[in-house]
């Protein structure tokens, strides 16, 4: 019984994500005096997702991650016109120089994902921030783990 | 240079003319003279003569644990700027030799008859009296305009000997120089060892919030002094590493988005990216021959180690781990290189042949390893330890006798005094809240057995210190 239920969850969460790759939900056009410009950089971030997780010192993409990567392939492909820089950038609880290289490693890895899934690999650049451009500005867990990531802006 | 690096060069500042670098050896080329014993002393001390019983001559493992008395008294004037001169000269030579730990400058308050006179010979029983070992006396003369000699004398109190005179001509402005070379010539003569007070450090100076931190390239004297910003902050600079002999560094610069190791020329502010690679770059060290720069390039899944020649030597991949190879830096002989990677799982420290080749694992304690810098004595390697807690520590090149120097939430990036003996990195404390108040980067020295660990004071935020070579 229990397993039937939980299949029956998997299946509707494979039918959305395949829903958002393959065939976008058009935009529901919004009121003009309210929300994002649909396509603009803030309608990245509010609803798309503009960037994706990673646990500490590594660079590979989890779930959650690659389901906001498939959010934000299927954007781009409405949104032909747009180009992006995915930026990569570590927590504080690493060596400089080593971060650097980290956070190249998971911009690489997000930009490989959308490369993957059908984007031009000539509309996305890559850059690393190592440790330099936190989110967020504690120096805790919580902290930590918002500032390991890979951040999609529009360019 | 490119375009794009054309149009950067307004970024920089450039330096004051009358800031201008000036060479030891033109400082004091034929300029300084050997001053002899005043006549009256028999048998006054040669240069390579063996310690006399009771000498303030002794090594640095001794002073360590019993740093040398010394009487600094202040450097006598002709007059006028002449007589500041004189107390800020004895000043600096006073605050290098208290931070190296291994002299105990005696507290002139003691002093009995107040200052000697330069060229007579002191009276050795009124400094015996106080406890000196030693005695440093001098004096300084206006010659017109802006040209003064400074002469100094370095006594060895109890066998009543001069062990060290020297007359400097130069121009007033110079006077910290002369004051660090000064200092130098005494660390060598009483430990027998190079010092390292005239040097400098290339550091980058933070400020602003931490998610839109301004880093820029900046320098100072080792004692915090002359401090100068070399980049206006219009874009990241990070990691700044000393050229061996030329006034030039190589660092990190996030010009136009495009995060790539420059060179940066000192004498005139010039900047110019380093090579034309398609990735990042970064993490740059001089060879010890000054010739090339080894680096690491980004590639799809990590970075390489990449040795560039500065004359058109082209670029050489010496690893090709698809790992994180980074932070490389030669053994002072040239012939090996430590970097740092993850190879194996997670950041540990390597040593591999200057041709690439005969990679070896030197780190195996708790936690990951970052940062391999090998002492210019090449007999350690300094790195930065990361655990719970973050550490500074040494280990020698085959990866034995590993020490940790100094713990703490977040310390990095050590670099060495040119003699080896000191090291200097930069500690971190956390934020203590959500919008990052309570952050701070600061420098530290401290000696390479861990002991006298202290600030090194800038006037702003402080990180990635690179110490300089002593000064031509």
């Amino acid at each position: 019984m229990n397993i039937k239920i939980l299949g029956a969850f998997a299946a509707v969460a494979l039918l959305a994500a395949c829903s958002n790759t393959e065939t976008p939900t058009p935009t529901p056009s919004a009121p003009v005096t309210a929300g994002p410009v649909p396509g603009s950089q803030e309608d990245l971030v509010a609803n798309v997702g503009d960037r994706v997780f990673y646990d500490f010192d590594k660079s590979a993409l989890k779930p959650d991650g690659k389901a906001t990567l498939d959010r934000q392939a299927a954007w781009l492909a409405k949104w032909a016109q747009n180009n992006v820089q995915v930026a990569g950038n570590a927590d504080e609880r690493g060596t400089e120089e080593y971060n650097l290289a980290l956070g190249q490693r998971r911009a690489n890895a997000a930009r490989d994902y959308l490369v993957a899934k059908g984007v031009s690999s000539g509309r996305i650049t890559t850059i690393s921030y190592g440790k330099d451009r936190p989110v967020a500005l504690g120096s805790n867990e919580q902290a930590w783990a918002q500032n390991r990531n890979a951040i999609t802006s529009v360019r | 240079m490119t375009n794009e690096a054309g149009e950067t060069m307004s970024n920089f500042i450039k330096p004051p003319s009358t800031q201008r670098l000036i060479g030891r050896r033109g400082l004091v080329a034929g300029t300084a003279g050997i001053l002899a014993a005043p006549a009256i002393i028999p048998g006054a001390a040669h240069a390579q003569a063996p310690a006399a019983p009771n000498s303030a001559v002794i090594d640095v493992n001794r002073a360590r644990t019993d740093p040398i008395p010394v009487a600094i008294p202040n450097l006598v004037g002709s007059g006028g700027d002449a007589d500041r001169l004189g107390r800020d000269i004895s000043g600096v030579i006073t605050n290098n030799l208290v931070r190296s730990g291994l002299f105990r400058p005696i507290d002139p308050a003691a002093f009995i008859g107040g200052a000697a006179n330069a060229g007579d010979v002191p009276n050795f029983q009124n400094w015996k009296a106080i406890g000196a070992q030693a005695l440093v006396t001098g004096k300084v003369e206006s010659q017109g305009g802006d040209k003064v000699r400074v002469e100094f004398r370095l006594w060895d109190v109890l066998p009543q000997q001069q062990i060290q005179g020297t007359a400097y001509t130069t121009t007033q402005s110079n006077w910290r120089r002369i004051a660090h070379i000064i200092s130098d010539v005494i660390y060598e003569r009483l430990l027998g060892e190079k010092g390292y007070f005239d040097t400098r450090v290339v550091y980058i100076a933070g400020s602003g919030p931490r998610d839109r931190r301004v880093k820029r390239l900046a320098i100072m004297d080792q004692d915090g002094e002359n401090n100068r910003f070399l980049t206006d902050g219009g874009f990241l600079a990070l990691t700044p590493r000393f050229h061996p002999t030329r006034d030039q560094i190589a660092f990190m610069s996030y010009v136009n988005d495009k995060p790539r190791v420059y060179l940066f020329d000192l004498g005139t502010g010039r900047q110019q990216m380093l090579g034309n690679f398609p990735g990042m770059t970064l993490s740059p060290r001089f060879s010890p021959d000054g010739n090339s720069v080894i680096m690491a390039q980004t590639n799809s899944g990590g970075s390489d180690i990449m040795l560039v020649g500065l004359n058109g030597g082209g670029a050489r991949r010496l690893t090709d781990s698809g790992a994180i190879d980074v932070s490389p830096c030669f053994s002072p002989d040239g012939t090996q290189i430590a970097f740092n990677s993850d190879r194996g799982g997670d950041q540990q420290l390597y040593v591999m042949n200057a041709d690439g080749s005969g990679v070896k694992r030197i780190s195996y304690g708790r936690g990951r390893y970052a940062t391999p810098v090998w002492s210019p004595r090449g007999d350690l390697i300094a790195f930065t330890r990361i655990g719970e807690t973050f550490a500074i520590g040494v280990m020698r090149p085959d990866g034995s006798g590993e020490r940790i120097l100094s713990e703490s939430f977040y310390c990095e990036g050590p670099t060495f005094a040119p003699n080896g003996r000191v090291i200097m990195f930069w500690r971190e404390t956390p934020a203590r809240d959500n919008r990052g108040n309570g952050f701070s980067a600061r420098l530290v020295s401290i000696d390479i057995t861990g002991f006298n660990e202290r600030a090194v004071s800038t006037p702003t935020d402080a990180s990635d210190p690179a110490w300089s070579p002593l000064l031509q």
